[in-house]
């Protein structure tokens, strides 16, 4: 299992480096469809918080980033740092909070 | 009375003069989109489409006694009935903000919807879609289902409480089980309608309700069955449906290992595990019993394990495409329909040679359900 995250990172980290266009589809796609999964498709929530830009308006993008990375302990957030780099959540964060209602 | 008319000739295709029977037929959610395909399963075939449904993420559904209408239960609240032989949306209502889920009684009269925001569950006139009552329960509200006796039994992720709703009477009389465990997330009822089986996020375990018991007590299965073991983050919760019971045991994913596991169905007591490819989302038994399959989470959700009941072993891989979402069997169990979201087709396999049968295009496609889902309790 640990060598199939280390390859999951290892996965990520590369394509990091090709164009941004492919980069911004793939978290998009990461945000719509698996954080999805819990805050609901369009965002609105379900198990998870809401996460349109109305419900994250006070959020800093530096916290909901460490949020992403390392989750909330004692609910059921998951820490995304085993398949996502510092940048990226950070890029999620940004999106969230500036996304078209 | 000619646009009702005209409405009318463009909503029934060619069904007037043509008799057809709906045991075969299916629907399959289109997540995205909001649609639905209307298959059919001896022709594994799409035979159309019906639109309109809202935000259909996460959406499930269920069926009329007479397999012509299916309610489906979308994540914005909306609760629509369709007739899947003129393919069109008759009655809808938005009931929530946020919902996961309904059930339909077992005389067919009751549609029940369980919902998070507001925590819930309402219940609903099956011809009408006319609420009939709510109960509202503060909390988050889960694995809902229905158990003989015209009753609804759901569960509290914020509380830990399991509600028996009888809706014998005017009004419902509910009965509250306390004590089930730290968030409960999903839940099933086996088969016979007698156990009611709860899994829990927030500690390792799950809990099990005699429906038969006059004052049902929490029984607790399999606490701290992953204890000492690194647990792994849990980027999907598993499902939990009534396809847990294989010839006398129970097999259900657990939360944060690769493992399923195996119950005795009697007594509760572990008779095996199965380590599989990741974390199980579904652990389905072939409806004869045999065979397990199971899908697993994101990262690793390319891939299905098939599972020996025997020997509780793993006798198939196979990774038929990004994404697999939901499998469901023929009744009889002779083929499996697999939705593969990110290559937008369901595959069709044999399911005693794994061979590949067939295909069906679907926009992003999620839940597969065949009519005859209309006959079994709990699901």
């Amino acid at each position: 299992m640990r060598s199939l995250f280390a390859l999951a990172i290892l996965g990520l980290a590369l394509p990091a480096a090709a164009t941004e266009a492919t980069d911004a589809a793939r978290l998009e796609r990461l945000v719509t469809q698996d954080c999805g999964s819990c805050h609901g498709l369009t965002l609105k929530g379900g198990l998870g918080s809401p996460l349109t830009p109305a419900a994250l308006a006070d959020a800093e993008p530096e916290g909901l980033a460490s949020i992403i990375l390392d989750g909330v302990p004692g609910t059921a957030m998951p820490p995304w740092r085993p398949l996502l780099s510092e940048e990226e959540a950070l890029w999620i964060a940004r999106y969230l909070k500036d996304a078209p209602q | 009375m000619k646009y009702a008319l005209l409405a009318l000739c463009l909503a029934t295709p060619a069904l007037a003069d043509e008799y057809r029977a709906t045991g075969d037929l299916g629907l399959i959610v289109e997540r995205a989109t909001g649609s639905l395909v209307v298959v059919d399963q001896s022709d594994r075939a799409a035979i159309g489409r019906i639109e309109g449904l809202g935000d259909l993420s996460h959406a499930s559904l269920v069926y009329s006694p007479d397999e012509r209408y299916a309610y489906v239960f979308g994540r914005d609240g909306g609760l629509s009935k369709v007739d899947i032989l003129s393919r069109e949306i008759v009655a809808r209502v938005l009931q929530a903000g946020n919902s996961i889920g309904g059930a339909i009684s077992d005389d067919g009269t009751l549609v029940a919807v369980s919902n998070y925001e507001p925590g819930g569950v309402r219940v609903f006139d099956a011809k009408t879609l006319e609420m009939v009552a709510d109960i509202p329960t503060e909390s988050k509200t889960i694995g809902l289902v229905d158990a003989p006796g015209r009753r609804f039994v759901f569960t509290l992720w914020d509380k830990g409480e399991t509600w028996i709703a009888d809706m014998k009477g005017a009004e419902p009389a509910i009965t509250k089980v306390t004590g089930m465990g730290a968030n409960p997330y999903d839940a099933l009822l086996a088969g016979s309608g007698r156990t009611y089986i709860t899994g829990l996020f927030g500690e390792d375990g799950l809990t099990a309700l005699d429906l038969w018991d006059e004052t049902p007590e929490p029984i607790r299965v399999l606490p701290g069955y992953g204890r000492g073991e690194e647990e792994l983050p849990v980027y999907k919760m598993p499902h939990l449906e009534g396809w847990a019971e294989a010839a006398g045991e129970f097999v259900l994913p657990a939360v944060g290992h690769h493992e399923v596991l195996w119950i005795d169905a009697r007594d509760f007591r572990e008779t095996g595990r199965t380590e599989t490819h990741g974390q199980p989302v579904f652990a389905m038994a072939r409806p004869d019993g045999r065979q397990v399959w199971v899908n697993f989470a994101h990262p690793l959700n390319d891939t299905v394990q098939v599972i020996d009941r025997m020997t509780h072993e793993v006798i198939h891989e196979m990774k038929p495409g990004p994404a697999v979402l939901h499998m469901e069997f023929t009744p009889r169990g002779h083929e499996v329909w697999i939705s593969v979201r990110d290559e937008n087709r369901v595959d069709i396999y044999d399911t005693e040679t794994f061979e590949k049968l067939g295909e069906v295009a679907a926009e992003s496609p999620s839940g597969i359900f065949f009519t005859a889902r209309a006959h079994r309790t709990g699901l």
